[in-house]
C-alpha cells in the first residue's frame, strides 16, 4: 500500500516536473524543475531496491552536474525575445525530434508487452545474489573481479577526459604575478614591522 | 516504535506510517530546541571568549534568550523585494531548512536507536548535503541583488570544493569500517586500539583525516573562518542580505541544524558516537544518547572556539586550502589506509 502511493506520487512528480522543465519560460526554471525530476527519480530507485543508484544518482546528477548547470544558466545573459524568434526557425529539427521519440517510445512500449527479454544466457554456475546482500557489495563484487577491465578502461577513459579538459582550458598567463603561499606563511611580525622608542617632540624618520 | 503502535492494533504499514511520524518529530522537535540552546550556548562561549558577558537579561542567565529572538523574528512583516523571484525567494529558505533537517534520519543517537536504519546511510548523507548548496544558491539568484548573488557563487564553489576531499575521507572509514551504515561504523569503533578505545582517532593512520575532517566541516558549513559567503566587510550578509523575518530565520535554523550534524558527523565517524570513550562495562551504564550528546557538544565547543579565536580566510586561501592542500593530501590517504588494509589483510 505505501509502496504503491509512493510510486504515484514519484512517478507522477517525475512527469510533471519533466513537463515543466520543458513549459517553464525561465531557464533557470527549467533546471530546477530538472533537479525536482532527478530527485524523484532517486526515490524510484529507492522503491526498486536498488538505493545505491538512488545515491548515486542525487550524488552526481543533483549534487555536481545540475549544480554546473544552475551555474551555467544563472550566469547567461538570456534575451527571451531573441529566443522565441528563433521558434520557427527551428520547428523542421524540433519536429523530427519529437517524432524520433515517439517512435522509440511506441517501439520500447510495444518491446515491452511482447514479453521479457532475454539478454543472452546466464553462465554455468552464476548464482542469482540473493536480497540480503547489500547493492554497494553486489555491485563492487561483480565490478571488481568480473568487469575489472572494463571498469578500470572507463576510468582510464574519464582520467584521459579529464586531463584533456584541463589542456584545452589551461592558459599560461603572461604578466601576472601570482602569490607565493610559502613566503607569505614564513612572514613574520619582524619582516614587517619594527619598534621605536620615539622620543617626545621629535619626528619619525620612515 | 513500529511493534509498538502494532500492539495498539493496527495494522503493519498504518503502524509503520504512524511511527515514522512519530520519529521524525521525535526527531525534529528536540532539534529546533537544541538549536535554539546551541546558539546561546554560542554566545555565552564567543561573550567569554571576548571578556564579555554575552545575554543575561531574558529568563535565568539569559537563557531564554534565543526564544525572544525567535518570537520577535516571527512578529516581524516579512519583506520581499520587487525585483525578486517571489517564488523561488520564498522557497530557498524552506529547501535550507528541510534539507538540514532530513539529513539526521540516519543517525543513530545509542545502539539501534535510529530512524532509518539504511546500508548506504553515509552515501545518503553525502548526498542530502550536496543539496544543502540549493537553497543559498537559489537564495541568492532570487534576491536579483548583487552581494546575495556573488554570495551564492561563492558557497556553491565552497561546498562543491570541500565536498570532494570530505568524499575521500569517508572513503578512507568506510574502508576501515567495511561498511556504509552508519550504526555499523559506530559498532566497527568498539575497542578500536588496544581493544578498549572506541575512537578511531586515536588511530595514527586516520588521526590526520580526522582533523581534515573537522575543518572541511567548517567549510562545508560555511563557519568562521571560512564564512565568506557571508563576508560582512564585502558582501553586506551575504545570501541572507535581501531576508528578513521568519525567511531569516529558517536560514539560521537551517545553518545551525547543519552545523550540529557536521558535529555529529564528527562524532560518529572519529569519535565513536553513542559509544563510552572506553570499553569498559561500568561505563555502558550510561545510556549512548548522552555520550552522543557529550560527544557532539564537545565538538560544537570546538567550532565556537575556532570561530571566536581565528580570523577569515581569504577565498583564494580558501580555495587552495580545499584543491592544493586537502584533496591530493585525502586522496593520498585513501591509497595509504586501503594499501595498509591490504597489507595487514584486514579485509581477508
Amino acid at each position: 500500500m505505501i509502496q504503491l502511493v509512493s510510486f504515484y506520487i514519484f512517478a507522477s512528480i517525475v512527469i510533471a516536473s519533466a513537463a515543466m522543465v520543458i513549459f517553464a519560460r525561465n531557464p533557470v526554471h527549467s533546471v530546477l524543475w530538472l533537479i525536482v525530476a532527478f530527485f524523484n527519480a532517486a526515490g524510484l530507485m529507492v522503491l526498486i531496491g536498488a538505493e545505491f543508484i538512488a545515491m548515486l544518482l542525487v550524488i552526481v546528477y543533483v549534487g555536481a552536474v545540475a549544480v554546473l548547470f544552475l551555474f551555467v544558466v544563472m550566469m547567461l545573459d538570456i534575451d527571451f525575445a531573441e529566443l522565441r524568434a528563433g521558434f520557427v526557425k527551428n520547428v523542421p529539427l524540433g519536429l523530427l525530434l519529437a517524432v524520433v521519440l515517439a517512435a522509440e517510445l511506441v517501439l520500447g512500449i510495444g518491446a515491452y508487452q511482447a514479453g521479457a527479454v532475454t539478454l543472452g544466457t546466464p553462465e554455468a554456475g552464476s548464482a542469482t545474489v540473493s536480497a540480503a546482500v547489500p547493492n554497494i557489495e553486489a555491485v563492487g563484487a561483480l565490478l571488481y573481479s568480473k568487469y575489472v577491465f572494463m571498469f578500470e578502461t572507463a576510468g582510464l577513459i574519464l582520467l584521459v577526459a579529464m586531463v584533456g579538459a584541463i589542456v584545452l582550458t589551461h592558459r599560461k598567463s603572461h604578466g601576472t604575478r601570482g602569490q607565493s603561499i610559502s613566503s607569505q606563511v614564513q612572514r613574520r611580525p619582524e619582516d614587517a614591522t619594527r619598534n621605536v622608542n620615539q622620543p617626545v617632540g621629535q619626528g619619525i624618520e620612515l | 516504535m513500529t511493534s509498538f503502535f502494532q500492539n495498539l492494533g493496527m495494522s503493519y504499514e498504518a503502524a509503520w506510517f504512524t511511527a515514522t511520524i512519530a520519529g521524525i518529530l521525535l526527531i525534529a522537535f528536540p532539534l529546533m530546541l537544541a538549536v535554539a540552546l546551541i546558539i546561546y550556548s554560542e554566545r555565552k562561549l564567543w561573550a567569554a571568549f571576548a571578556l564579555r558577558k554575552g545575554p543575561n537579561v531574558v529568563g535565568p542567565f539569559g537563557i531564554l534568550q534565543s526564544f525572544a529572538d525567535g518570537l520577535k523574528v516571527f512578529l516581524q512583516e516579512t519583506i520581499i523585494p520587487s525585483a525578486s523571484n517571489r517564488g523561488l525567494f520564498l522557497i530557498a529558505p524552506i529547501i535550507t531548512f528541510t534539507v538540514a533537517l532530513m539529513a539526521w534520519a540516519v543517525i543513530p543517537f545509542a545502539d539501534g536507536v535510529v530512524l532509518s536504519n539504511i546500508n548506504v546511510g553515509l552515501l545518503y548523507i553525502l548526498a542530502i548535503s550536496s543539496l544543502g548548496v540549493y537553497g543559498v544558491v537559489i537564495a541568492g539568484w532570487a534576491s536579483n541583488s548583487k552581494y546575495p548573488f556573488y554570495s551564492a557563487m561563492r558557497a556553491a564553489a565552497q561546498m562543491i570544493s570541500y565536498e570532494v576531499s570530505i568524499g575521500f575521507i569517508l572513503i578512507c572509514i568506510v574502508l576501515w569500517a567495511g561498511t556504509f551504515n552508519v550504526g555499523g561504523i559506530v559498532e566497527a569503533q568498539r575497542g578500536h586500539i588496544f581493544g578498549f578505545i572506541n575512537a578511531y582517532a586515536f588511530n595514527p593512520l586516520l588521526f590526520p583525516i580526522a582533523v581534515m575532517f573537522l575543518i572541511s566541516s567548517m567549510a562545508e558549513t560555511a563557519r568562521a573562518p571560512f564564512d565568506l559567503t557571508e563576508a560582512e566587510s564585502e558582501l553586506v550578509a551575504g545570501y541572507q542580505t535581501e531576508y528578513s523575518s521568519m525567511a531569516f530565520a529558517l536560514f539560521w535554523l537551517g545553518e545551525y541544524a547543519n552545523v550540529l550534524l557536521m558535529c555529529a558527523l564528527n562524532a560518529i565517524l572519529f569519535w565513536g558516537g553513542y559509544l563510552p570513550p572506553v570499553d569498559w562495562a561500568p561505563l555502558y551504564a550510561v545510556p549512548g544518547i548522552i555520550w552522543f550528546f557529550a560527544k557532539i557538544l564537545l565538538m560544537f565547543f570546538i567550532f565556537a572556539w575556532v570561530k571566536a579565536t581565528v580570523p577569515r580566510y581569504r577565498y583564494d586561501q580558501l580555495m587552495r586550502l580545499g584543491w592544493k592542500v586537502f584533496l591530493p593530501i585525502s586522496l593520498f590517504w585513501v591509497f595509504l589506509v586501503s594499501g595498509y588494509l591490504m597489507f595487514t589483510g584486514h579485509f581477508a
